[in-house]
């Protein structure tokens, strides 16, 4: 058994009682001694029990010194900063478009899906066409496919069963549908949406997340979502940048033009930080103030993966876009391309 | 020199690096230019100075033959001939170019052929199948588990339903709903708390009690239940009819845009008080009223419902309707 060494060991013939600080103030002198200073400044000490109480001592000095100053910034009178958000942090992006510049304005606008938003006479209405992967949908996806079908105005959807996509776009051109969107799954949920808008449109590859049925919402009761037989409106919010524009427009191309504002449907497609938040509601105006909403419909969320010129094409075609993860493009969290 | 026996009698003795006894029955030869895979003394590669294969390099079939005369060109030692993508031709090909060499070794090749030809046949079926053309792409936990991540964080900053009323609400401020909904939306009143808007409606409604009170002195307690007294009113509607399409255009709020109401009947129930608005026609003057429609506006409601229209009734009484 081996009896530890106190300092009050020393100290009896004094008969004093032992104070914390005095004992410290022993050891400090050890400190200097025992203690070195690295070269970058920080003190190192050798006893764990010192170190410790010296480390309890600077957080608390500093809290208390925070504290202060958070007390003298509340009674000044100065203005609050605003709080940091990482939109507000969002790296400056070259491809964000000015709305008041005109030649991108332009350029934008004659991309494929000109004619749709010129309202050219054979592509206004958009006829989309919906397909699983190769194969048997497994039953959620299968019943959310039945509900986009539903949804989307104008939508068939087809069983794919084996029939290679690039045999299904031929058929489609012949028949006149402008879109194709392909749903593939992994471990029984949808996990990849693929949108090809069809003369010789984009297409897109999004990865699809956290799909809702309709029946799955709270606000539904329960009850799955009719079908949508009114022209709904839709909002697209914030898509800033080329490439987002570029999306928003694709979207916005699956959907017929003229609204029809007594149905009070509304489509959204949100984006926040690179996902696009898709939900669906009704909404009703209780005064020039308030609006209530009601969500119906399947909700999911999309982040794009890459876009390919030229209609479905996986291997030989030519990509405008990859998400490429390996290559560094997630290091910032600050850097968004949507 | 060649001694192909003394060869043999070291590896067979002694070791081999190629030889795999992994079970008691059969030895086999891991060379990879092996003919029959077994370890034997007619197939090892290394204990035969002349010896032959056929081996398959990319879906392509490659005659080996090795002789005496290279033994000491360790370079050059394995002659290798393409063979014919036609299995019969290929057949051909190993009979002529093994022409005198030892049966055992020419059988084998034919043998080795056979089988290599079918195993090529399977491998080119087996790709066209899907699960070949399924990429079998790995999932890394930790990017996805961030990525999980990233998009709660975004739904949480997104606030989507506020957005989305946000944006509705401009909408309907730049006008893109036009006419559709009838509550004013000019830059005054929107300044206005609800109260003071809802009090205006108040003044209306009081204003046209009061005109109609000069008339008819029964409208006030009308009450909804009381059905009778819908056909008494026929009678006097057309004096209130034209009292009310005389009042100049200007003093009727936005809220009549669209309609003008032939007959506004105020109303007060257990839960809220509201107007029923009751359009009528009829063919003639000595005729009787019928009723057309009936709409109802709760007090502080923005929007009509229709509670009753003539066009959908199944019987012909329109008064059974009305309960």
């Amino acid at each position: 058994m081996v009896r530890r060494k106190k300092d009050s060991d020393s100290n009896d013939n004094d008969k004093r009682p032992i104070h914390r600080k005095q004992s410290k103030k022993i050891t400090n002198d050890d400190d200097e001694e025992s203690s070195t200073r690295t070269p970058s400044g920080t003190l190192q000490v050798r006893n764990k029990m010192v170190r410790q109480l010296l480390y309890a001592k600077l957080k608390r000095s500093k809290s208390k010194s925070k504290l202060k100053e958070r007390k003298a910034r509340q009674q000044s009178d100065e203005p609050r900063e605003e709080p940091k958000t990482i939109e507000k942090k969002r790296l400056r992006d070259e491809t964000w478009v000015d709305e008041n510049d005109q030649e991108t304005l332009d350029d934008i606008s004659n991309d494929e899906l000109n004619n749709y938003f010129t309202r050219q006479a054979d592509s206004t209405e958009p006829k989309l066409l919906l397909t699983s992967q190769e194969g048997f949908p497994t039953s959620f996806t299968n019943k959310f496919l039945k509900e986009l079908a539903r949804i989307l105005p104008n939508t068939t959807y087809f069983q794919r069963r084996h029939h290679p996509i690039k045999r299904i776009i031929k058929k489609m051109n012949k028949l006149g549908y402008t879109d194709l969107l392909v749903v593939n799954e992994d471990h029984g949920k949808p996990c990849t949406l693929y949108i090809s808008h069809l003369p010789e449109g984009p297409t897109m590859k999004f990865r699809l997340t956290n799909a809702r049925l309709s029946k799955q919402l709270r606000s539904n009761r329960g009850k799955s979502c009719a079908k949508l037989t009114v022209r709904p409106e839709i909002i697209l919010n914030n898509f800033n940048t080329r490439i987002g524009i570029r999306v928003g427009r694709l979207l916005a191309a699956l959907f017929p033009h003229d609204p029809q504002y007594k149905g009070r449907h509304i489509i959204t497609f949100h984006n926040q930080r690179d996902f696009v938040f898709f939900r669906h509601h009704m909404y009703l105006f209780k005064n020039e103030k308030k609006v209530a909403l009601q969500e119906l419909g399947p909700r999911f969320t999309l982040k794009l993966k890459s876009i390919q010129h030229g209609t479905f094409d996986a291997l030989y075609g030519e990509y405008e876009w990859i998400h490429k993860p390996k290559h560094k493009m997630d290091t910032e969290r600050t850097k968004f391309f949507l | 020199m060649q001694h192909d026996d003394v060869i043999w009698s070291v590896l067979n003795g002694q070791f081999c690096s190629y030889k795999q006894q992994k079970s008691k029955t059969q030895i086999f030869c891991s060379n990879e230019y092996n003919l029959t895979g077994l370890c034997d003394r007619r197939s090892c590669p290394l204990a035969n100075s002349q010896y032959a294969t056929v081996r398959e390099e990319k879906g392509i079939l490659y005659l080996y033959m090795k002789v005496v005369e290279r033994s000491h060109y360790p370079k050059k030692q394995w002659e290798k001939i393409k063979l014919h993508e036609n299995y019969i031709r290929a057949l051909k090909q190993i009979n002529e170019h093994l022409i005198y060499w030892p049966r055992f070794i020419r059988h084998k090749c034919k043998q080795r052929l056979t089988k290599l030809t079918q195993y090529i046949i399977r491998t080119r079926r087996l790709m066209l199948k899907k699960t070949a053309k399924q990429e079998l792409v790995p999932i890394k936990k930790k990017a996805e588990r961030r990525e999980r991540r990233h998009e709660e964080k975004a739904f949480v900053a997104a606030n989507i339903d506020r957005a989305i009323e946000n944006e509705l609400l401009e909408r309907l401020k730049k006008g893109t709903y036009g006419d559709t909904y009838t509550f004013p939306v000019n830059a005054i009143s929107m300044d206005e708390e609800d109260e003071e808007v809802e009090s205006d409606e108040d003044e209306e409604e009081k204003e046209k009690e009061q005109e109609s009170e000069e008339e008819i002195e029964y409208v006030e307690d009308f009450d909804e239940s009381d059905a009778e007294d819908m056909e008494d009113m026929g009678d006097d509607m057309s004096d209130e009819e034209e009292l009310i399409k005389s009042i100049p255009s200007s003093k009727k709020r936005s809220l009549e845009i669209e309609y003008e109401p032939a007959v506004e009947i105020p109303v007060r129930g257990a839960e809220r008080a509201g107007i029923i608005y009751c359009y009528a026609t009829r063919d003639s003057v000595a005729d009787d009223w019928h009723v057309d429609k009936l709409e109802f506006k709760g007090s502080s409601q923005s929007q009509r419902f229709l509670f009753y229209d003539r066009a959908l009734r199944r019987t012909s009484s329109s008064t059974e309707k009305l309960e």
